[in-house]
């Protein structure tokens, strides 16, 4: 039996092969969401859970599909798993859902859902495949809160606003405004702010990665020496 | 779970399967659907009320006004509206309306008293510019509020416009779209009013000459 190294699956896919800093897949709910920390937060999250049921439900059917229908039959169940978060989060995160509504439907065209299920899921057992889901979805969430707190700190001074209403009262404390008397960059806020930051951390993630290189391969030289 | 392989190269097998994921989609939907639509109704109920509380005095009305929704059709919109009653006489009615704002719909809910006076605007949703047309929403600025007390007689027809064009309304800064097409919309939700009163009040022929 074919050894799963589960911590590769994670360091994969929240750094190395993340779907956003890497891929560059999602873009849209990416961008469209991240004006704030908590709404990335909120996507993420639910996105992540779709992900986990989706993995789960392809690689359980993975021994009866064919090569021709199995696109049609991901999308079928992909699209299902979306149309029941909208509804369970409408029942019982009406606040967030009041927020995150549009975009919910959405997450049915987020490619890296599809993109884990045609590459990982369909291929793996049941158990790897769901601890992959778990980690893309992590990945993602994690580039959406990242993008979303730097568009929120810069934009409107404010860091983790509502998160009372995504995560419940006892979490307000995480709602920051690091800078109270800041009065806003709009630009940032705006769709093109979004572009704008998405580039500026694509690039701090390649410096910061060609720089670890680097300090590595200088390392290793001198444990040679 | 092993399908022979001949069966999956049958013509029929691809039909079937898909079938069968769609029939399994279906019942898990159904399930779904049937487990939340009663908290989803409570939900929206529940920020009805919020909504109407906010707008309503509670002093006005002793009736459960949401428990009966109307539809009118009136020049050639529909609109939907809700009759608060105190002892059985319409004291007010919250009527929900739209207009087009700067980037598309901006929904929003008039209350207006039986004297024609207006009990509170609010905005129900909007997808104005962040930082700019967003001030119409009650939680970025109280701009919205200062309808409420306001009639078609106070201020005058010319005041019933933001300040820019004459008027009576603050209009924000980079921001004269938006709520240039608020103020109109109220001005005209008060004219339909004003037009349809015996309609809204329920008044009758009866009613109407006592009432003189």
């Amino acid at each position: 039996m074919q050894k799963y190294n589960y911590k590769e699956i994670f360091k994969s896919n929240m750094w190395s092969n993340n779907v956003v800093f890497a891929q560059m897949l999602a873009l849209c709910p990416l961008l469209a969401v991240t004006n704030g920390a908590t709404n990335g937060l909120g996507l993420g999250l639910i996105t992540t859970a779709v992900m986990i049921f989706s993995s789960l439900l392809i690689s359980l059917i993975r021994p009866l599909l064919t090569p021709q229908i199995r696109i049609p039959i991901f999308i079928l169940l992909i699209a299902a798993l979306v149309t029941i978060a909208d509804l369970v989060m409408n029942a019982w995160l009406h606040e967030l859902h009041k927020v995150l509504g549009l975009f919910i439907p959405l997450i049915v065209t987020n490619c890296a859902i599809l993109g884990r299920a045609e590459s990982y899921a369909s291929k793996n057992p049941w158990f790897p495949a769901v601890i992959d889901g778990i980690a893309t979805g992590l990945g993602f969430t994690f580039a959406l809160v990242l993008l979303g707190g730097f568009r929120e700190v810069i934009g409107s001074g404010t860091l983790f606003a509502n998160a009372s209403l995504l995560l419940g009262d006892n979490f307000s404390v995480i709602e920051l405004t690091p800078f109270p008397e800041y009065r806003g960059m709009l630009l940032v806020i705006l769709p093109s702010g979004g572009f704008i930051m998405l580039g500026v951390l694509l690039s701090g993630k390649r410096l910061l990665d060609t720089f670890l290189k680097n300090k590595y391969k200088e390392q290793s030289h001198c444990q040679v020496k | 779970m092993i399908i022979n392989e001949k069966i999956k190269q049958t013509l029929a097998y691809p039909a079937f399967l898909m079938g069968a994921i769609a029939l399994l989609v279906c019942s898990l939907l159904l399930l779904t659907h049937n487990l939340t639509a009663q908290p989803i109704a409570d939900r929206q109920r529940e920020e009805l009320t919020k909504l109407l509380n906010q707008v309503l005095p509670n002093s006005i009305y002793n009736n459960q006004p949401l428990n009966q929704k109307y539809q009118k059709e009136l020049d050639g919109h529909n609109f939907i509206f809700y009759r608060a009653r105190m002892n059985n006489k319409v004291s007010a009615i919250v009527i929900f309306t739209s207009t087009s704002g700067y980037s598309g719909e901006i929904a929003m809910l008039v209350a207006i008293k039986e004297s024609g006076e207006l009990s509170g605007v609010r905005i129900l949703s909007h997808t104005e510019t962040p930082g700019l047309g967003d001030k119409i929403e009650e939680k970025k600025s109280d701009w919205i509020l200062s309808f409420t007390g306001l009639s078609l007689i106070n201020p005058d027809t010319n005041g019933w416009a933001v300040k820019k064009d004459g008027g009576k309304f603050d209009a924000f800064t980079g921001a004269t779209i938006t709520p240039r097409a608020v103020v109109k919309e109220v001005y005209e939700t008060l004219e339909l009013f004003k037009s349809n009163r015996s309609f809204f009040l329920e008044l009758t022929e009866a009613t109407k000459n006592n009432g003189n």
